[in-house]
């Protein structure tokens, strides 16, 4: 398992040093900042001062190795648009994201497993058809329109909630719902599957058999068994927390992550998109750890082999 | 992930949804095909007194059957040229996500070895990052060129068939009929693209109905958050984006490329998993 675990972090460290590689040189060969920042028709002499300010004057691989440098040191560069250290600009709208994404993620959890877990217990009835049919329509519908119908329904018509913003208490409610409608769909398909498949397994007919009663079949043996591979898309969703609000929040005009990141990649704002891209793949990275770890722990077949789940 | 066992019960339950499914892309395909004459005005055509009327479902006249927007451009003409432009970019997107999918896993199943660790770590990382992200970098910062968005749609889902196909062509190239060709002297190309392939172009055939669907929502997203296709090309994500703007006085505007984008992608779902039954019992 220690050896296991090892390596998976020198796995996540190479992801995330992949990931700043391909931001670096993504964002520096498609175009030049310079340009971007200051208009086209902007003196030479300023030009000039600009690149040499931002050390674009150098070549890109030492631009690459100092960018590097800073990083390990923790400076990620300063923003481009007001010179802020981009860390810190971004690090400012994580609380609003979690505000919305830690809720959200809360409601698909009480929902979509409890749903999914009906809906395999008594397949084909008319619940779990319902349940089924609401889960299609949840991955079919885009989050932009779903927000937009809210938004239709819940402040134009009625009337009860603000349409955007954040200026209100009430104003987190639609964003919320709108992210948890979607993955609580995604979630409840998920688990009902994973539950589905574990029903139809022998060990289920022989602990029914040995005359245990239905309710500690299901307790004791179905849902630790359906728990593993919905622990995957848990892990992934929790993985999402950071920056699965992009659309939803360019709806809702909430000044989170994913507005942040809309705003700095139509201002070209390398920097900022540079630490966000890296925040995302250190939480997904970290996420798929922790799911691996919980893997061990509800899979003891993993513990000893230590091969993993999937 | 077993997103579409859903659907399937779904379909089993009502079968003539299956045939609706299929009507519905067949006029979207026809709409697309058709849009230059299906469309009353040109997409781009002003009419500054005929702003902001409603469809003929919301009391408006039939001149402008779905309505007009702020500008008084014709809803219809939009949303049937939105239809060709966002189908064009789906379709493509798919095409060289699967092209380029499956000769990777081609790639890492013929060679093994370090090549194959190369393409499984870049199939890792891909499934690792959310993709929108990784769209929203690469697009803005490169600019915003129709055929370099086509090709980022073709990034979007090319791990989920590199990743088939590998698999498939290991256990085909156990199969006595690979090795038997390649006895004969076949070419590595033959042997793949003559054999290897047609017999796994099924699952990867299932596949696309996955990923098409993706795609659009993709595409629509991006276009939605005014950073995918730009004016004056329209997409139905640019519609809905805009229409967003007149929300309270003409909900219209962005009601039926919704509506376009839901029917569609559902369509596409529920005839995938028909074909899925069809065509490959093993996934179900």
């Amino acid at each position: 398992m220690l050896r296991y675990l090892t390596g998976r972090l020198l796995r996540a460290v190479l992801t995330i040093f992949l990931v700043i590689t391909f931001a670096f040189f993504v964002l520096h060969l498609s175009g030049d900042p310079a340009m971007m920042i200051l208009s086209a028709d902007a003196p030479p002499e300023s030009v000039k001062a600009f690149r040499a300010a931002w050390g674009l004057d150098r070549p890109l691989w030492i631009q690459y190795l100092a960018y590097v440098w800073n990083a390990l040191h923790g400076d990620l560069g300063n923003s481009m648009r007001d010179g802020r250290p981009a860390v810190q600009l971004v690090l400012e709208r994580v609380p609003a994201t979690l505000a919305i994404t830690v809720p959200a993620f809360l409601l698909k959890l009480v929902i979509g497993i409890p749903a999914g877990i009906y809906a395999a217990l008594h397949r084909n009835s008319a619940a779990d058809r319902l349940t089924m049919m609401v889960s299609v329509a949840g991955f079919t519908v885009p989050s932009f329109v779903l927000a937009l119908v809210l938004v239709l329904v819940f402040s134009v018509q009625l009337g009860w909630l603000p349409s955007a913003g954040s200026d209100r208490p009430t104003s987190a409610i639609l964003p919320i719902v709108t992210l948890g409608i979607a993955g609580a769909a995604i979630l409840a398909r998920f688990t009902r599957s994973a539950m589905l498949e574990v029903l139809g397994q022998p060990y289920i007919r022989a602990a029914s058999a040995k005359g245990l009663q239905w309710r500690t079949v299901v307790v004791r043996h179905a849902l630790p068994n359906a728990a593993i591979p919905t622990t995957t898309i848990v892990g992934f969703m929790v993985g999402t927390l950071i920056a699965g609000a992009v659309v939803v929040e360019s709806v809702f005009a909430w000044p989170g992550i994913g507005r942040l990141l809309v705003s700095s990649v139509s201002n070209r704002d390398l920097a900022v998109v540079q630490v966000i891209l890296l925040l995302v793949a250190a939480t997904m990275v970290t996420a798929n750890i922790v799911v691996d770890v919980v893997y061990g722990w509800l899979d003891p077949r993993l513990r000893r082999g230590g091969a993993r789940g999937r | 992930m077993d997103v579409k066992g859903g659907v399937r019960r779904f379909f089993e339950a009502s079968p003539p949804l299956t045939l609706l499914a299929l009507a519905w892309i067949a006029f979207m395909v026809i709409v697309a095909f058709g849009a230059d004459f299906l469309a009353p005005y040109s997409f781009t055509a002003l009419d500054l007194r005929a702003r902001l009327h409603p469809p003929v479902f919301m009391g408006g006249k039939w001149a402008h059957a779905l309505g007009s927007d702020e500008l008084g451009r014709d809803v219809l003409s939009r949303l049937v040229m939105s239809i060709r432009l966002s189908l064009l970019i789906a379709f493509f997107g798919t095409m060289i996500a699967a092209a380029f999918g499956t000769a990777m896993g081609f790639v890492a199943a013929h060679f093994r070895g370090k090549v194959e660790a190369v393409i499984l770590m870049l199939i890792d990382f891909q499934a690792s990052m959310p993709f929108l992200i990784i769209a929203l970098a690469v697009l803005a910062f490169f600019g915003n060129n129709l055929v370099l968005f086509v090709m980022l749609m073709g990034l979007n889902s090319w791990e989920r068939y590199a990743r088939i196909a590998r698999g498939l062509t290991l256990s085909a190239n156990e199969q006595g009929y690979a090795a038997a060709v390649r006895q004969l002297g076949a070419s590595n190309l033959r042997v793949y693209g003559l054999h290897v392939l047609p017999n796994i172009a099924s699952t990867l055939i299932v596949s696309m109905t996955i990923t098409f669907p993706e795609t659009i929502l993709l595409e629509s997203g991006l276009s939605f958050l005014g950073l995918g296709v730009q004016p004056p090309l329209t997409s139905l994500g640019n519609m809905v984006g805009y229409g967003r703007e007149y929300l309270t006085r003409a909900p219209w505007i962005m009601l039926s490329p919704a509506a376009v984008i839901v029917l569609s992608t559902l369509s596409i779902s529920i005839v995938g998993d028909w074909l899925r039954d069809r065509l490959d019992p093993t996934l179900r």
